[in-house]
């Protein structure tokens, strides 16, 4: 079976403000999950605040791999913007994926209106396999959710 | 003298799987040639050639980063916890 990174709508959306709202600069983040499923999302600073590259702040991120830790929750999804290319992972990303072993890299950009989400799969020797965003409407109760 | 070091997943092929080891020293320095005596070739992943750390792992002692506390000369203690995680970056 063909892998497939579902993601609640509302972490999207909230992927896609980020990256505008960061732009010029690229916007990165994680999406924790727990046994593949998205439980939340952590936007996040980027230390090097660069239209080209992206780090997490050191403190931010302990802080952040601790609140997943204490929560039995994995990495899920490392996710960043491109601010000038298509969203498809750089030669830098292919070798900083090596860090986050099984993480899926999110990508968006910013080049333009239109909006451009695209997920990931890179493996250890740096095969790029791209896997389709399956959008699901968000549970009924969720923050933004009206017909609760 | 004990300290703590939590170490990544992707580290622990170098502690036999063991998310924490216990080491001594009283520099991060002489911690890590401690470990690296019983678990060889960790010190490698986290210094470089030239004596610095690697700009792949974050290295915290006390949940500070050590890029502000002194680097591989952060002085340590008996009780001191040190936690070492993977860098994010990408481009």
């Amino acid at each position: 079976m063909r892998p497939v990174l579902t993601l609640p709508r509302a972490m999207v959306d909230q992927v896609l403000a980020h990256a505008r709202r960061d732009h010029p600069d690229e916007c990165c983040g994680v999406i924790a999950g727990r046994d593949g499923v998205a439980t939340r999302l952590f936007a996040m600073a980027n230390a090097e605040r660069s239209p080209t590259g992206f780090v997490f702040d050191p403190q931010e991120q302990l802080r952040v791999w601790r609140a997943m830790d204490d929560a039995d929750e994995d990495l899920l999804v490392v996710y960043h913007s491109h601010t000038m290319t298509e969203a498809y992972p750089s030669r830098t990303d292919v070798r900083w994926s090596a860090n986050t072993p099984g993480a899926h890299w999110l990508l968006v950009s910013t080049r333009s209106d239109d909006d451009e989400v695209r997920a990931f799969l890179i493996a250890a020797d740096g095969t790029v396999a791209e896997e389709p965003v399956e959008v699901v409407d968000d549970p009924p109760g969720t923050p933004g959710d009206v017909t609760a | 003298m004990a300290i703590e070091v939590r170490i990544p997943t992707i580290l622990r092929t170098y502690t036999g799987g063991e998310k924490a080891v216990e080491g001594t020293g009283d520099s991060l320095s002489s911690l890590l040639a401690d470990l690296d005596s019983r678990h060889s070739g960790l010190r490698d992943r986290l210094v470089t050639g030239e004596g610095g750390l690697h700009r792949f792992v974050n290295v915290y002692v006390n949940d500070e980063d050590v890029r502000f506390l002194g680097g591989l000369e952060t002085p340590l203690k008996d009780g001191d916890s040190v936690t070492v995680l993977p860098a994010v970056a990408g481009g």
